[in-house]
């Protein structure tokens, strides 16, 4: 099977897990549900890791690759640690312990 | 040490299996915290093992890079007001979809200087530009909607679907050319055209289907970095985008449900926007036949309540009344009283936006319900409270099949005893729409600033003197 196959393959068995994930977030944790899946979509890091990376690689591909680097890892530092604090701030009751 | 690409590839996979686990975590607040230190964990682990690997060889710019954005993200996460999150969201959107784009670009001429370039390839690396750059210009565009940068008003002009339509398909054409023949041109070209869709795709919606666009844009950021990770044969990426790309489907689906319209209605329906208006509200509010009541009136029912239920709406964010709600709520439970929250799924600029700000407050999750988990308890409650929400207990929605609201679930305040509403003036939600629950019997509004207002109530319970 050709590797592009086996990429679709894989994206569509995690198209399904994500519907069966996604359908059983809470309601009441949606905006934290938005900020760690913008964390989480930082991972395109890793191509940018790989395009500035390359041993060989040219100064126009390589400052690409910077830019790239420097936006995905606001997104994963910004992403979590906002989320972190979203979901420090949500509580039982006390009371009713 | 090197790694192996087995051995990477190991990796991704357990990384891959963190991130689900860290999304399933927020099936309850209580798993919460955990999923999103495994989610913490599921990257670092991606971003080691790649830096492990044999591919990545020079360091310089990546550690500079790095650096840069840990500072920038952290400082943004720990600055960031609580009710201006859908703007945070929207930046980091815009973020994602640059970062694809530019590693589609960069790929390409490394791929070129190496001589490694194929249809398939250029074909998947299209796709990356175009979704990423879509995603880029359309959050910029929410972005300067929701910050007030640019008019939430929906811009509309004739001609305009059928002018999209055509970018679109020019777009796609030069796609197509790039992949057979790996023109330079081609790329450029369609690169900006697809910079160009993203603005014309968010422009014609009204600020306050922002709901609506923040998941959309979620949607798009994740399919984004699924097409990456087809360009460059990694599973990891596609695992994740999918995840992604799910999840702000899925929220988007919720959120047209909870207005009764469909996906297509919002993103071609240029629906609402920011109407004016100012006369006097009292005035206005008197030759509608519309009851106008006092701070002292609302207490005076609620100290002797049972159950009060408060219904939060964008009006409360924007006047910061939540913390002042959380007194009251205090005040009123010292007395007996049982205080709950209702909100509505589009409650707010973001899904779930009421939930955080109530949460901020300090005020607990338990007491916080959603729509069809409060609905049923209105009949029995004394008094409702609705601060800063409009069409979201608009009767209108049930009975009037020729309002544009016909058909959208609502909460349903109206069947209380009392209701008070605190309005500002008489200008009506965004929808345009006259709200029918002014006009009942059991209906109050009480007019002021939604922040102020509470506050009295808070002073006057303290005063207690009845």
């Amino acid at each position: 099977m050709p590797d592009t196959l086996v990429a679709l393959y894989v994206f569509v068995l995690a198209c399904f897990i994500g519907y069966y994930v996604i359908w059983g977030v809470t309601p009441s944790l949606h905006t934290p549900l938005v900020a760690l899946t913008n964390a989480i979509s930082g991972i395109v890091i890793v191509g940018a890791l790989l395009v500035t990376g390359l041993d060989e690689v040219g100064t126009t591909a390589e400052i690409m690759g910077f830019f790239a680097v420097l936006l995905a890892s606001i997104n994963v530092f910004g992403g979590f640690l906002v989320t972190n604090r979203m979901l420090a701030m949500f509580k039982k009751d006390k009371k009713k312990q | 040490m090197e790694l192996s690409v087995n051995a990477q590839a190991i990796a991704y996979l357990i990384s891959a299996i963190l991130f689900i686990l860290a999304l399933k975590g927020l099936t309850h607040p209580s798993t919460a915290r955990r999923g999103n230190y495994l989610g913490m964990a599921g990257m670092a682990l991606a971003i080691g093992a790649t830096l492990l690997g044999a591919e990545v060889q020079s360091y310089g710019f990546i550690i500079a890079g790095v650096v840069a954005g840990a500072v920038i993200g952290s400082v943004l996460a720990a600055r960031i007001q609580m009710t201006a999150m859908p703007q945070l969201v929207a930046a980091l959107h815009s973020f994602v979809g640059m970062a694809a784009v530019l590693v589609a670009i960069g790929t390409f001429i490394n791929k070129q200087a190496a001589d490694a370039l194929n249809p398939v390839l250029m074909g998947e690396l299209s796709a990356g530009v175009i979704i990423g750059a879509i995603t880029f210009t359309g959050s910029v565009i929410a972005f300067g909607k929701l910050q007030g940068i640019i008019s939430g008003k929906p811009v509309k002009f004739s001609g305009q679907h059928q002018l999209n339509a055509i970018i679109a398909l020019v777009t796609l054409g030069l796609g197509i050319h790039f992949a057979m023949t790996g023109s330079v041109w081609s790329l450029a070209l369609m690169t900006l055209l697809a910079f160009v869709i993203g603005v014309t795709l968010i422009i014609p919606i009204g600020g306050a289907d922002m709901p609506v666009i923040v998941s959309m844009l979620n949607s798009y950021s994740g399919w984004a970095a699924a097409a990456t990770g087809f360009t460059l044969g990694n599973n990891l990426l596609i695992i994740v985008g999918a995840l992604v790309g799910f999840s702000g489907a899925i929220l988007s689906f919720i959120m047209c449900r909870a207005m009764n319209r469909s996906i297509i209605n919002v993103v071609f329906g240029g629906f609402g926007g920011e109407t004016g208006g100012g006369e006097s509200a009292a005035a206005t509010a008197h030759e509608k036949g519309v009851k106008s009541a006092s701070v002292e009136d609302a207490v005076y029912w609620m100290e002797d309540a049972n159950r009060v239920i408060i219904i939060p709406g964008y009006g409360m964010a924007v006047a910061q009344a939540q913390h002042a709600l959380k007194e009251l709520m205090e005040l009123l439970e010292a007395k007996g009283v049982e205080v709950k929250f209702g909100v509505h799924p589009v409650a707010g600029r973001m899904p779930g936006h009421m939930n955080v700000l109530l949460a901020e407050a300090d005020i607990p999750y338990d007491h916080v319900q959603e729509m069809d988990e409060i609905n049923p308890d209105f009949p029995s409650t004394d008094v409702v409270l609705v601060v800063g929400a409009n069409d979201v207990v608009n009767p209108a929605a049930k009975s009037d099949s020729s309002s544009p609201i016909y058909g959208m679930p609502i909460l349903e305040a109206g069947k209380a005893r009392n209701v008070y509403f605190l309005k500002r003036s008489m200008r009506p939600g965004y929808s345009g729409v006259d709200n029918l629950l002014f006009y009942q019997d059991n209906c109050s509004l009480v007019f002021g600033d939604a922040k102020e207002t509470i506050e009295g109530m808070v002073t006057a319970l303290k005063g207690g003197g009845h």
